[in-house]
């Protein structure tokens, strides 16, 4: 069955005492009819063709079948430990801006992905959860446990509202793929941490696990009304550079989250909120190339340049 | 606002495991061209595609002619050689060209493949749509309306439009222990010949295509696969 809303499934965890990732699991397992120890070895091997992606996307002489974009992240990657450049952020949060970029610079180069929840948002969640990998050491269980919630997150989006560009704009794509990814952050950091101790105690579960669905409501209310505008129609500008800033809509709302901050709209009616803006985005900014960033000049010309 | 309430899977969320760099005009393509490769029933020797809308417009850019190819190949969506498909193609004997197809409405995502193997005299006619995300339907093979998606694997039966057709071939179905998820009937006119599409649930066995060839007013059948 679809995922209808993120309250029942945190019933259903609940009433079935188990952890968030358990439910999901079991479930999936369920509908798909494998084990679970299936469901947890494919996940296995999607983070595997992550970290792929990631190297392979890093390295500075990649370039996309048009020739327009390659290279960013391997610039961004530099300036992570270097003296001389200028940082605004710490070493961390620009570590996973230039993961972020690698997968999607590598998807507009024809490499191979795992879409999360589409190919031109597939840099988001693999650039959050491979630097978080690397700085807490979480081993690959915990990262699984946070596929699966930003699965399941994901779902409730697909179900309720859309992932689709041309449907929902960019909001739909990066701003799902940011909301799921803030999600499983908030779950693998904060959830997993203390929540097998406290699985009796009512108030302390609800409270850990609703931290999940405040983190996606916090990222996707940022992310709300973003247009799907790609220039010349290409998954490249600005597609590549909106999975490092949904990235970092996704770090905010997860930090926001793990600080105890609770966003007052419930995440159901936040998804059911991006179903309306998504529907009210014209046409226009929607994936047709006729609005926003591809009808500048510039785009024009170098949709001329491409023909 | 299209709703994708058919979700039931986490890994259509975390998935599909692709080669970039778009879910509809590359990863879609691909699935297109291997689902006209399966009605065809093997590798065509010749294919001159049709492009509309969208795969016209942005095609070059976005691989998906190199993807369409790849498929007629046989290649899944995250084979890393679909970028040099055009070569593969060489070697392994199918010639191919690309056109601009024209309609007077049609979804913007669309292929049309004229499929031939001169030598056996054997030609296709498909066309098909890539409907986003990777999800794609045939939509006409020759004359027939038809929705196919390769998803679930299809048996097409073409027939003659007589009574009772429909229940000598859906009672073998049954009496195989195969399930039927889907059923979709058209033909060229009354009493003339007739194609049907039953989308199964599982993968029917060989013996059932043999079976339901013993039906006199059954001319032909094929079972298109999962892609």
């Amino acid at each position: 069955m679809p995922y209808s809303s993120f309250s029942t499934l945190l019933e259903d965890a609940r009433r079935d005492s188990l952890t968030l990732a358990e439910c999901i699991q079991n479930r999936e397992a369920l509908d798909s009819d494998i084990d679970v120890a299936e469901v947890r070895a494919q996940l296995a091997e999607a983070l595997q063709i992550m970290r792929e992606a990631i190297l392979q996307g890093s390295k500075a002489d990649i370039s996309s079948r048009t020739g327009l974009t390659g290279g960013d992240a391997a610039k961004l990657f530099e300036s992570v430990n270097s003296f001389e450049a200028i940082n605004v952020l710490g070493p961390r949060f620009t570590h996973i801006l230039a993961a972020s970029m690698a997968t999607v610079e590598l998807n507009a180069a024809m490499g191979r992905i795992v879409a999360a929840p589409t190919a031109g948002a597939s840099g988001v969640l693999p650039g959050i959860f491979l630097t978080l990998d690397r700085d807490h050491s979480l081993g690959d269980e915990a990262l699984i446990n946070g596929l699966l919630v930003a699965g399941a997150i994901g779902a409730c989006f697909a179900a309720q509202a859309t992932l689709s560009g041309a449907a929902g704009g960019c909001q739909a794509e990066v701003g799902t793929a940011a909301a799921m990814t803030a999600a499983a952050v908030a779950y693998m950091l904060g959830v997993e941490n203390g929540a097998y101790a406290d699985r009796d105690d009512t108030p302390k579960w609800e409270n850990l696990h609703e931290t999940v669905g405040h983190a996606a409501s916090f990222t996707m209310q940022g992310q709300l009304g973003l247009v799907c505008d790609p220039v010349a129609g290409l998954v490249e500008v600005p597609c590549i550079a909106r999975n490092a800033t949904g990235a970092a809509v996704a770090l905010a709302g997860a930090q926001m989250a793990l600080a105890g901050l609770k966003f007052p709209i419930p995440f159901d009616e936040v998804v059911d909120t991006a179903s309306r803006v998504g529907a009210a985005i014209p046409p226009s900014l929607r994936e047709t190339a006729k609005g926003g960033l591809a009808v500048t000049p510039t785009a024009k010309r170098i949709a001329c340049e491409l023909q | 606002m299209i709703r994708m309430a058919s979700t039931r899977s986490i890994f259509d969320i975390i998935g599909p495991v692709m080669v970039g760099p778009s879910s509809s005009h590359t990863a879609g393509a691909v699935r297109l061209g291997a689902l006209a490769r399966a009605i065809f029933g093997e590798q065509p020797a010749v294919a001159r595609i049709g492009l509309y809308g969208s795969f016209a417009d942005t095609g070059v850019g976005h691989g998906t002619m190199v993807a369409l190819v790849a498929g007629l190949l046989g290649l899944k969506v995250d084979d890393p050689r679909i970028p040099d498909s055009y070569e593969l193609a060489k070697s392994m004997g199918l010639d191919f060209s690309f056109e601009e197809a024209h309609f007077d409405e049609a979804h913007p995502n669309t292929a049309v493949f004229n499929l031939e193997y001169p030598e056996r005299d054997k030609q296709f006619y498909i066309v098909g749509s890539s409907i986003g995300g990777g999800n794609v339907v045939i939509t006409q093979i020759g004359d027939y309306e038809v929705e196919a998606t390769g998803d679930l694997p299809v048996i097409v039966v073409s027939q003659s439009d007589q009574p009772g057709v429909i229940s000598a071939v859906t009672g073998l179905i049954a009496a195989a222990g195969i399930n039927v998820a889907s059923m979709k009937l058209s033909r060229k006119r009354r009493g003339a010949d007739a194609l049907m599409l039953l989308e199964c649930d599982t993968q029917p066995d060989k013996s059932i295509i043999n079976e339901l060839k013993t039906i006199p007013q059954v001319h032909k059948v094929r079972v298109i696969p999962v892609v």
